[in-house]
C-alpha cells in the first residue's frame, strides 16, 4: 500500500476534530442561554422562562453527549497518530490539557447529573447553581484548549532542549500573543451559534404557528443578543486578523490571496481562484485599496505576500481563502439579520414577517458552519507547520502501517456519519414534540417547591409496596 | 525523581479510580443481556445515567496525566496499541450515546440496547487486552507498531478477566441500588462472578509469575514474599466476606447492602497493587521507567498545585453528586 500514512493521519484528525467542534460550539452557548433562561425564571417567576429552560435542556443534553464521546477520541488521537508530536510537545501541551480536565471536564460532568436529573431532588437555587457550574465548566474548558491551540499558532515562553520543548515561563505560554483574540472570538462564536440555533427553531415554530408565546419570547431575546454580539464579533474578528498579520504573515496572505513578495495598495478580493501553480489568482474581482485600508489602516499600506516564503512553506491557499470568505460572509449575514430584526421590531413584524422568519430558519446551522470554516482558516493556514515556524507536521506522524490508519479512518467516517444522522433525527423529534406543556411543568414543580416532599411521598408508597412483595416472595 | 514518583502515584490513582468507577457502569452494560424485561433495563440505565460521564472523565484524566508527566510513555503506549485503543474508542462512542438516545427512542430501542451492552463489553475487553499485553511486554522499535503482538492467549484471557471483574462490580452496585427481583438476581450473579474473578486473578498471577523472570524475582527473591504475602491472603479473605454478605441476603433479611460493593472494590485495589508490585518502576515493562519518561521539572511543578487543589475538590463534589442520587433507583420518570 503506498498511501502516505502522514496524509491519512492528518485527514483522520481533521475529520474527527471537525466533527467534535460542531457540538462544543453549540453547548458552550446553549449552556449560557439555559442559565439565562433559568435565572430569569427564578427572578421573574414568569413560567415561559422555565418552559424555555426545560425545552432547551433536552437538545443540550444530546449535544453534550455527542461532544463528550467525540472529545475523548481526540485526547487519545494525539498519541495514537502523532506520537512524535506528543513526545516533543508533551511538556507544554500536557499540563494545559491536564488543567482542562481538572478544572473543567470534571466540573461539567459532576454537575451535569444534577442539572439534568436533579430537578426533583434539589432546591431550585441549588439546581440553578448546578446549571451555572456546567456553564462555567464549558467556558473554562474552551479557555485551556484554546491556550493549547494558540501556543501551537504563536509559540512563546519555551526553549528547545534535545529536540523537545521545555517551558521557561508559563505566563508567556498561557498568554501567548494570539490567545486573547482567539479565545474571545471563539467564545463569542459559540454564543452566536447557540443564539441562531434557538432563534432558528423559534422562527420555525412561528412559521408553523405552533407554541406561539413560547417562540415569541425566545425570538425576541435572541434577536437582542444577536444585535449586540454579531457586530462585536466582526470587530473582534478584525482585531484577530491584524494579530494574524503580525505573527503569521504567510497565513494572512493566504486568507487574502496576496501573492507578490510585498504588495502595496492591496485590493479586497471578493472573488478569486487562487492558483498555486502559477502563483497568481484567476478570475480576480476586488475593491481596489480596501485591503490595505483594512489591514494597515492606510490607503496604500504594504502587506507581505505568499512569495516571500518558498512554496514548501505555504499552506493550501484556496482552502484558506475560501474558508475565510465563507466565515466572514456568514458573519455579515448575521449582522444583517440582527438589523433587519430591529427594523421589524419597530413595525411589529418580528413574529409575522414570512421572509424574515424563513431566513432565520435557514440560518439555524450557519453558526456551526462559520465555526468550522473559521477553524479551517486557523489550522490549514498554519500548515505546513504544526508548531508555527518550528516543527513541520510531516515530521511528527506515528510510523504506523498505512492500511491500519486507513481502516480506522473509514470506521470513523461510517460511525460519525451514522451518529450525525441519528443526532439530527432526534433533534427533529424533540423539535416536533415541542416544549413541555404548562400543566406538565406544574406537576413537576411540586418537587421543586418543596424539595423532597413529593419524592418522599412516592418513596414511602414504593417502600410499602415492595415490602409486601418481598414478604410474599419469602413464603 | 521524587516529583516523578509523585506523578507515578497520581497516574496509579487515576487509573484505579477509572477502573473502579467506570468499571461498575461498564459492568452494568455487560450484565445487561441477563436483565431482559423492559422495566429492568430502564432501571439499569437509570441507575447509572447520572454518573457515567463523570466516571469516564477519569479515563481522560489518566490519559492526560500520562501525556503531561510522561510524554514518551504516552506516545509509546498509545501508538503501539493503536488498534485496541481505537476499537475501545469506537465502543465508547456507541455506549456513550446510547444513554441519551435510548430513553428518547421508540422503534430503535433494541439497537440502543445493543449499542450499550455490546459497546460496554468491547470496551472492557479491549482494556483487559491492553493490560495483558502491557504486562507481557512490548517488542522494541518499529516492530511494535506494525505487528499484532497484542493478541496472545494471555491478553485474550485478561480481556475476559477484566470483563468478569467489571461485571462483578456492577452486580454489587445493583445489589446496593435496587430492590426486589433485580436485587435478588444481582446477588446470584455477583456470587458467580466472584468465583470467576478470583479464579482469574489466581490464573493471571501464576501465569505472570511462571512466565516472567523479573516478576518472579520481584515476588520471591530475598524473602520478598513474606511481606508481600498479605496481598493474596487478604484477597481471599475479602472474597470470603463478600460471599457471606451476598448469601446472607437470600438466607434471611439481615444484610448490609452496600458492603459487597466495597469488598469488590478492595479486591480490585489488591489486584492492582499486585500488578504494580510486579511492574514498578516501569511504565512500559523492561523498556521505559517512569524516571526516564518524566517531563522536565518546570512542567511537573506547574501541575502540582492543580492536582493538590482540584483532586480533593473533585472528590468532594463527586461525593455530593452521589449523595443527591443516593438510595434506591426509583422506577418512575424523573429529571429533565
Ligand atoms: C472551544 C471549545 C473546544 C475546542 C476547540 C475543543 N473542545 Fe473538546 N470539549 C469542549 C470544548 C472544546 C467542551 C464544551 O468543554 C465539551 C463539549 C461538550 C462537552 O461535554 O464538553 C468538550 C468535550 C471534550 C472531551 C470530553 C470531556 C468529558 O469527558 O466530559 C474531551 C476529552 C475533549 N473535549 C478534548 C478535546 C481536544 C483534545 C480538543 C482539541 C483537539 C478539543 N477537545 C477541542
Ligand atoms: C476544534 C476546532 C478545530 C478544528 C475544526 C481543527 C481543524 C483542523 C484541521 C482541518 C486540521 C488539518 C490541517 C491540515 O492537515 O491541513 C487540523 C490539524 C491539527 N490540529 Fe486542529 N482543529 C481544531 C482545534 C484544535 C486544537 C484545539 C488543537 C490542539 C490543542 C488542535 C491540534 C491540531 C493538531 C495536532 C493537528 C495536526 C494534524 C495536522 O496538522 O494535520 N486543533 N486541525
Ligand atoms: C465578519 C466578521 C469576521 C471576521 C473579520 C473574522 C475573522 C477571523 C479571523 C481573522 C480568524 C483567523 C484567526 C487565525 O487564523 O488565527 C477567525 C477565526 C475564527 N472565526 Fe471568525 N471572523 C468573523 C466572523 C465569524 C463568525 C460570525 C463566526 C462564528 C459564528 C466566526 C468563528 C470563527 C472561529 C470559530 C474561528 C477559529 C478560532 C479562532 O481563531 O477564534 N467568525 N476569524
Amino acid at each position: 500500500m503506498d498511501i502516505d500514512v502522514a496524509i491519512l493521519s492528518r485527514i483522520q484528525f481533521a475529520f474527527t476534530v471537525s466533527f467534535h467542534i460542531i457540538f462544543p460550539s453549540i453547548t458552550i452557548g446553549l449552556a449560557t442561554l439555559i442559565a439565562i433562561f433559568e435565572g430569569m425564571w427564578l427572578k421573574t417567576h414568569n413560567p415561559y422562562y422555565l418552559q424555555l429552560a426545560k425545552f432547551w435542556i433536552k437538545p443540550f443534553a444530546i449535544t453534550f453527549g455527542m461532544g463528550v464521546v467525540s472529545g475523548i477520541v481526540l485526547s487519545y488521537e494525539f498519541g495514537t497518530n502523532f506520537s512524535k508530536f506528543s513526545e516533543i510537545t508533551g511538556a507544554v501541551l500536557g499540563p494545559l490539557m491536564a488543567y482542562e480536565v481538572l478544572t473543567a471536564f470534571f466540573m461539567e460532568a459532576g454537575f451535569l447529573g444534577v442539572m439534568l436529573f436533579g430537578w426533583q431532588r434539589v432546591g431550585r437555587k441549588l439546581h440553578y447553581f448546578a446549571t451555572l457550574t456546567v456553564m462555567v465548566g464549558t467556558w473554562v474548558s474552551a479557555f485551556w484548549i484554546i491556550v493549547a491551540n494558540s501556543w501551537m499558532q504563536t509559540p512563546a515562553g519555551h526553549k528547545i532542549v534535545n529536540g523537545k520543548f521545555e517551558v521557561e515561563s508559563w505566563m508567556e505560554v498561557i498568554f501567548n500573543p494570539s490567545m486573547p483574540y482567539r479565545l474571545t472570538h471563539m467564545l463569542m462564536a459559540s454564543l452566536i451559534t447557540a443564539t441562531f440555533v434557538v432563534a432558528g427553531i423559534s422562527a420555525y415554530y412561528l412559521l408553523k404557528k405552533q407554541n406561539i408565546p413560547f417562540a415569541k419570547k425566545a425570538m425576541s431575546m435572541c434577536m437582542w443578543f444577536a444585535l449586540v454580539l454579531t457586530p462585536l464579533q466582526v470587530y473582534v474578528g478584525d482585531l484577530h486578523g491584524l494579530n494574524v498579520q503580525e505573527h503569521q504573515p504567510t497565513k494572512l496572505a493566504a486568507m487574502e490571496g496576496i501573492w507578490p513578495e510585498e504588495e502595496e495598495s492591496v485590493p479586497l478580493l471578493l472573488f478569486a481562484m487562487p492558483n498555486m501553480e502559477t502563483e497568481t489568482n484567476d478570475y480576480e474581482l476586488g475593491i481596489p485599496n480596501l485591503g490595505s485600508l483594512i489591514l494597515t489602516h492606510s490607503w496604500d499600506g504594504a502587506v507581505q505576500g505568499l512569495k516571500a516564503v518558498p512554496p514548501e512553506d505555504r499552506p493550501n491557499v484556496p482552502l484558506v481563502f475560501w474558508s475565510f470568505r465563507l466565515m466572514v460572509g456568514i458573519g455579515f449575514g448575521m449582522v444583517a439579520i440582527a438589523l433587519f430584526a430591529l427594523i421589524l421590531r419597530r413595525s411589529g413584524g418580528l413574529y409575522e414577517n414570512k421572509a424574515f422568519l424563513s431566513l432565520v430558519t435557514l440560518f439555524t446551522p450557519m453558526g456551526v458552519i462559520a465555526v468550522v470554516a473559521g477553524w479551517y482558516v486557523v489550522e490549514i493556514g498554519r500548515q505546513p507547520w504544526i508548531v508555527y515556524n518550528l516543527v513541520r507536521t510531516s515530521e511528527i506522524v506515528s510510523p504506523l502501517p498505512p492500511e491500519r490508519v486507513l481502516f480506522t479512518l473509514i470506521m470513523f467516517v461510517i460511525i460519525y456519519s451514522l451518529l450525525l444522522g441519528v443526532y439530527l433525527y432526534f433533534m427533529r423529534k424533540l423539535i416536533k414534540k415541542g416544549p413541555p406543556s404548562m400543566e406538565a411543568l406544574e406537576q413537576q414543580l411540586i418537587g421543586m417547591k418543596a424539595p423532597g416532599y413529593a419524592l418522599a411521598w412516592v418513596k414511602s408508597l414504593k417502600e410499602k409496596d415492595n415490602n409486601a412483595t418481598v414478604k410474599q416472595g419469602d413464603k | 525523581m521524587d516529583i516523578a514518583l509523585f506523578y507515578f502515584l497520581v497516574l496509579g490513582f487515576s487509573i484505579f479510580m477509572y477502573v473502579l468507577l467506570d468499571g461498575f457502569d461498564l459492568g452494568v452494560g455487560i450484565l445487561y443481556p441477563w436483565f431482559n424485561q423492559e422495566g429492568e433495563r430502564d432501571h439499569l440505565m437509570r441507575s447509572i445515567s447520572h454518573v457515567w460521564d463523570g466516571n469516564e472523565t477519569w479515563l481522560v484524566f489518566g490519559g492526560v496525566v500520562l501525556f503531561a508527566a510522561f510524554p514518551a510513555a504516552y506516545a509509546g503506549i498509545t501508538s503501539t496499541f493503536y488498534l485496541p485503543i481505537m476499537l475501545m474508542l469506537f465502543a465508547l462512542i456507541f455506549r456513550g450515546v446510547a444513554f441519551e438516545y435510548r430513553f428518547k427512542s421508540n422503534t430503535s430501542r433494541p439497537y440502543w440496547d445493543l449499542a450499550f451492552s455490546g459497546g460496554s463489553a468491547v470496551v472492557a475487553f479491549c482494556q483487559g487486552m491492553l493490560l495483558g499485553s502491557l504486562v507481557q511486554g512490548v517488542p522494541e522499535g518499529t516492530n511494535s507498531l506494525s505487528s499484532f503482538h497484542w493478541v496472545t492467549p494471555f491478553s485474550v484471557f485478561t480481556g475476559f478477566a477484566v470483563m468478569a471483574g467489571y461485571a462483578l462490580l456492577a452486580a454489587c452496585y445493583l445489589f446496593m441500588k435496587s430492590r426486589g427481583r433485580i436485587q435478588q438476581h444481582a446477588a446470584t450473579m455477583a456470587k458467580r462472578l466472584l468465583i470467576i474473578t478470583v479464579f482469574a486473578m489466581v490464573v493471571v498471577s501464576l501465569w505472570t509469575v511462571l512466565s516472567q523472570v523479573e516478576v518472579r524475582q520481584r515476588w520471591f527473591d530475598n524473602y520478598n514474599f513474606l511481606w508481600l504475602s498479605p496481598l493474596p491472603i487478604v484477597t481471599l479473605l475479602v472474597s470470603f466476606l463478600a460471599w457471606k454478605d451476598l448469601s446472607a441476603h437470600t438466607l434471611n433479611g439481615t444484610y448490609r447492602e452496600s458492603r459487597p460493593f466495597w469488598y469488590a472494590a478492595t479486591l480490585f485495589l489488591l489486584g492492582f497493587a499486585g500488578l504494580v508490585v510486579g511492574l514498578f518502576p516501569y511504565l512500559i515493562p523492561r523498556q521505559l521507567t517512569f524516571m526516564e519518561a518524566a517531563s522536565p521539572d518546570s512542567s511537573l511543578f506547574f501541575l502540582v498545585p492543580g492536582i493538590c487543589i482540584f483532586i480533593p475538590l473533585i472528590g468532594a463534589y463527586t461525593l455530593w453528586g452521589y449523595r443527591v442520587f443516593s438510595g434506591k433507583v426509583e422506577d418512575y420518570q424523573e429529571g429533565y
